[in-house]
């Protein structure tokens, strides 16, 4: 992976850097031992190291400012940070960055069941906001898989979703306000506890931009109340085609499943042997999911189970408990674990219209053929997010590269077809080099216009998102 | 006039210009906004529609009608439920998708579903330099480059004018109920929209008429059964707030095109937490200029229109915009009869308006396209 440059001046100023830093910045909230930055080296795309020159864990958005306000005097590159679970490299350091932590600024500032929504330090974990209100009978939407893990601030960069959006929407669907801190160390809010921008929707383009605007510090999130129950359904099919079908059937009659998860035979025999299941050896494998009272739920799922005996399913199994609900998703939920155990992977995330899934899962064999590597699929079917996990062997020669390629191939399918490189994970490091087949340069070019505009310096995050050689002028390097 | 019928003609056309330029999708608008003008009629037709994929590809001058009918044949809908104001405006063309984007211009239903920026998955469009530019796609997860779609959704286009819009249809529910309570004062009708709002019954949307004594709504769709089930469960619910009745015919096409309030001369549009708008409405209505003003809850409270005879306009619109400045939300003028110069969207922060400011320079240099419409 091609990083730019690192710049001598920025090595040479640390010390300088550091003193400055503990000036503004609590007892132990500045890290400069090379055994200590070691810990922020990577995100979850372990697969491409490099300790930063210093990590930060400010605990204030004033904090923040201040350190913020010293990068940017001595132009020093930061790098954002909430959980490190980003599997795109989003959070990937360079030897002369600064990481920026928020895991210290977890809070909970308001919550306000009347207006439902809740104001948090973007520090907290995804899965603890729904924590904080589920007593009371609400919920925080959006679920990445992540969600014990992963911080509302690397949610709000990557635009991160979960198995409910297909319902509750994305993370940009949920987020009403931020609190930002800008490269240079200004304070800036974006809308509130109202809905929908009062002058240009800023809060739309700052979600998603992968750390490269500002650090978002405090966010205002939209809660839900909590449904009364939910319960899935899984179907066996003998032909993926049949599957994508079903899928197809299901949305055009209007069901609106909370969920519509997808899996192959690979991935159905990894995950069997692994959590056993009780999974059919078939070759496609759906879990839908509905919401509602009991009523209510079996009223929906009747529906989907007439749409789905249509196709002639090869196995179909409505929960009745909650035990069996468990069971069904277990499979599922394990899923990424399963093939972590046969091998290596990479886990890759482009969304395709799903009218294409047959075509592009047959083309995804043909290139695992091509290429030696096995791949799984298992992903949000509803709404045409794939998730294909490439098998490799780290320890072998040339088999990183090899899953790399491969990667790529399928990623241009996936816009060939009329999708797009990333339906979740964000661009990082991973995808860079690859948005030319997605925009031209122009496009490319109205992007990077909008990071002049918030970060003229390019002293955030900048060697993300865009393809280094599009971005090295701004750069300055 | 200029009218292109491609993106190219677009291009062409906003780089040649010599002034300004006032974009033009179906005119519903009356926009007082100076230069020549560019209809975007000629960028019309859909070109794609999978309801199988809840997708749609249409050019931005398509007429919105022609949306919703092809939509109705498949039994789908924009389901963010845009505006058609003219009753108030007394315009009379028609609205075209485009416009709709443009003005992130969503009714009743956004408070379950999302507003129009959220149903919007892709656009191309021409920006101030006559460069053509594409973002998002057709798909319902992206997250690949900046999310410049939400950007353009409600800029009125400010920074581009689109020439091309990928947006997400959804089912119509096959049943709906309405629920009202008559007679709340606009703080318990807030609190029984928020009780409402926060019960599992998935309400499609709340809102609450000052006129007529005081009337609020509660709606709930889907499924036959699943709608009779929670229709009752919300009556149940409500039942402290006064006495919930069933209420037939379709009340909603009025509240959200406003010809509830078809009498006011100038209308505003007010952002707010729901909870605040009770004591809005109160200072408002103890201004001299306030007394006469017409009020509509939509959004649970969350949005306020406001009208008003033309004579107490101009005093009504910085008192608005004041007040709404001191409780966190925003208001914009949406329509006066006489054309006022006045800043029509809120003042805005002073690091905000540097930022929206400096966007323009960048997408639109030469300060052409809708100059002076949002600052
Ligand atoms: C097992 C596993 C399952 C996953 N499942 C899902 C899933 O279902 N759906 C999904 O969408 N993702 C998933 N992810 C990816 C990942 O969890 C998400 O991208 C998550 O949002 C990252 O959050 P984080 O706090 O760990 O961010 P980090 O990894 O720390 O950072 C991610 C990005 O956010 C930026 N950032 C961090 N903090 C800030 C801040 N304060 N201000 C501005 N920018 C900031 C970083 O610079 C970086 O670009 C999964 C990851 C793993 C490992
Ligand atoms: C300040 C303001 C706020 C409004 N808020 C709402 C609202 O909240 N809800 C609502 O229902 N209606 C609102 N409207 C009215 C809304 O414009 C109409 O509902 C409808 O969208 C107009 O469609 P049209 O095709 O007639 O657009 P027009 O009236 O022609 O244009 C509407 C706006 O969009 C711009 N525009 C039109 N086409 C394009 C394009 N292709 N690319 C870029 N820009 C374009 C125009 O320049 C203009 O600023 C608002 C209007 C204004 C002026």
């Amino acid at each position: 992976m091609q990083m730019p440059d690192v710049d001598p001046a920025v090595l040479a100023s640390k010390r300088d850097l550091v003193v400055r830093l503990r000036a503004v910045l609590p007892e132990g909230a500045v890290i400069d031992d090379p055994m200590e930055t070691r810990a922020y080296e990577c995100d979850a795309l372990t697969a491409y190291k490099c300790a930063p020159l210093v990590a930060i864990l400010p605990g204030t958005t004033a904090e923040v400012s201040a350190a913020l306000k010293i990068c940017h005097e001595m132009g020093v590159p930061v790098v954002p940070r909430g959980a490190g679970t980003s599997l795109a490299g989003g959070a990937l350091p360079t030897a002369d960055s600064v990481i920026l932590g928020v895991a210290r600024m977890n809070d909970v500032l308001e919550t306000d069941y009347a207006n439902r929504l809740i104001r948090v330090q973007t520090g907290r974990t995804n899965l603890s906001v729904t924590g904080a209100v589920e007593q009371d009978g609400f919920f925080y939407a959006p679920d990445p898989s992540s969600q014990l893990a992963c911080a509302i601030a690397g949610n709000i960069a990557m635009n991160s979703g979960g198995a409910h959006c297909l319902k509750y929407g994305v993370t940009t669907n949920n987020l009403m306000g931020v609190t930002m801190v800008m490269m240079d160390g200004e304070i800036i809010e974006i809308g509130g506890g109202y809905l929908d921008a009062g002058g240009l929707d800023l809060l739309g383009v700052i979600c998603g931009s992968e750390g490269q605007l500002g650090v978002v510090t405090e966010a205002t999130l939209r809660i839900l109340p909590k449904p009364e129950g939910a319960r899935p359904v899984l179907i066996g099919y003998d032909s993926n085609e049949v599957a994508g079908a079903c899928v197809s059937d299901i949305i055009k009659a209007g069901v609106l499943p909370v969920a519509i998860e997808f899996m192959d035979r690979p991935c159905i025999r990894a995950t069997e042997a692994f959590a056993k299941a009780g999974y059919p050896d078939c070759e496609a494998l759906l879990i839908i999911e509905v919401e509602g009272s009991e009523a209510e739920i079996d009223a929906q799922l009747a529906r989907i189970i007439e749409i789905a005996k249509r196709h002639n399913p090869v196995e179909l199994r409505e929960s009745k408990s909650a035990e069996e609900s468990a069971r069904i998703w277990l499979g599922r939920k394990s899923a990424f674990g399963a093939m972590g155990q046969i091998n290596d992977y990479m886990c890759l995330d482009g969304t395709i219209p799903v009218s294409e899934l047959p075509y592009v899962l047959r083309r995804i064999g043909e290139l695992s053929d091509q290429y030696g590597l096995g791949v799984g699929n298992v992903f949000h079917a509803g709404d045409g997010n794939m998730h294909p996990l490439i098998l490799f062997d780290a320890n072998k020669d040339g088999d990183l590269e090899k899953c790399e390629a491969m990667g790529a191939d399928i990623l241009k399918l996936c816009v060939e077809v009329g999708g797009c490189l990333t339906g979740e994970h964000g661009v990082g490091v991973e995808k860079r080099d690859l948005m030319g087949h997605q925009y031209s340069d122009a496009d490319l070019e109205a992007q990077m216009r909008i990071k002049d505009v918030f970060d003229p310096k390019w002293l955030l995050n900048s060697a993300k998102v865009f393809p280094l050689s599009a971005s090295d002028a701004r750069r300055g390097r | 006039m200029m009218r292109p019928d491609s993106d190219a003609q677009l291009a062409e056309a906003i780089r040649d210009a010599s002034g300004g330029l006032a974009v033009q999708g179906g005119g519903t608008r009356g926009m007082q906004v100076a230069g020549e003008v560019l209809s975007t009629r000629g960028l019309c037709g859909i070109s794609l529609y999978d309801p199988g994929a809840l997708t749609m590809v249409a050019g931005a001058g398509t007429p919105l009608t022609e949306i919703e009918a092809a939509l109705e044949a498949e039994g789908q809908m924009l389901a963010f439920e845009p505006y058609d104001l003219s009753v108030v405006t007394g315009a009379s063309g028609a609205s075209t998708i485009g416009g709709v984007f443009a003005s992130n211009a969503s009714g009743p239903r956004r408070v379950q579903v999302g507003a129009a920026r959220d149903f919007l998955l892709g656009v191309r469009f021409v920006d101030g330099a006559g460069r053509i530019v594409k973002n998002g796609g057709r798909v319902m997860k992206n997250v690949t480059g900046y999310d410049l779609v939400k950007l353009m959704a409600g800029a009125y286009g400010t920074l581009g004018v689109l020439s091309e819009v990928s947006l997400k249809t959804l089912p119509q529910p096959e049943a709906t109920a309405t629920l009202e309570i008559k007679g709340l004062d606009a703080t318990r009708a807030v609190a029984a929209m928020s009780a409402a709002m926060g019960t599992p019954y998935d309400v499609s949307a709340a809102a609450h008429l000052d006129a007529q004594g005081g009337r609020t709504f509660v709606r709930v769709e889907g499924f036959e059964d699943s709608v009779a089930y929670r229709a009752k469960a919300l009556r149940a619910a409500l039942h402290d707030y006064g006495a919930v009745v069933a209420c037939d015919g379709d009340i909603w096409a009025g509240l959200r095109d406003l010809s509830v309030m078809e009498d006011a001369q100038t209308l505003w549009r007010v952002a707010l937490r729901p909870s605040d708008a009770p004591k809005f409405l109160t200072q408002i209505r103890q201004l001299p200029d306030g007394a006469n003003a017409s009020a509509h809850m939509d959004w649970s409270g969350g949005r306020i229109w406001i009208g008003a005879p033309m004579a107490s306009a101009a005093g009504l619109h910085s008192a608005l915009q004041t007040l709404a400045a001191q409780m966190r939300g925003h208001v914009t003028l949406i329509h006066s009869a006489a054309p006022m110069d006045l800043p029509r969207f809120q003042p805005e922060s002073v690091g905000v308006a540097r930022l929206s400011a400096a966007l323009r320079r960048k997408f639109d240099p030469r300060g052409i396209l809708n100059a002076g419409l949002m600052g």
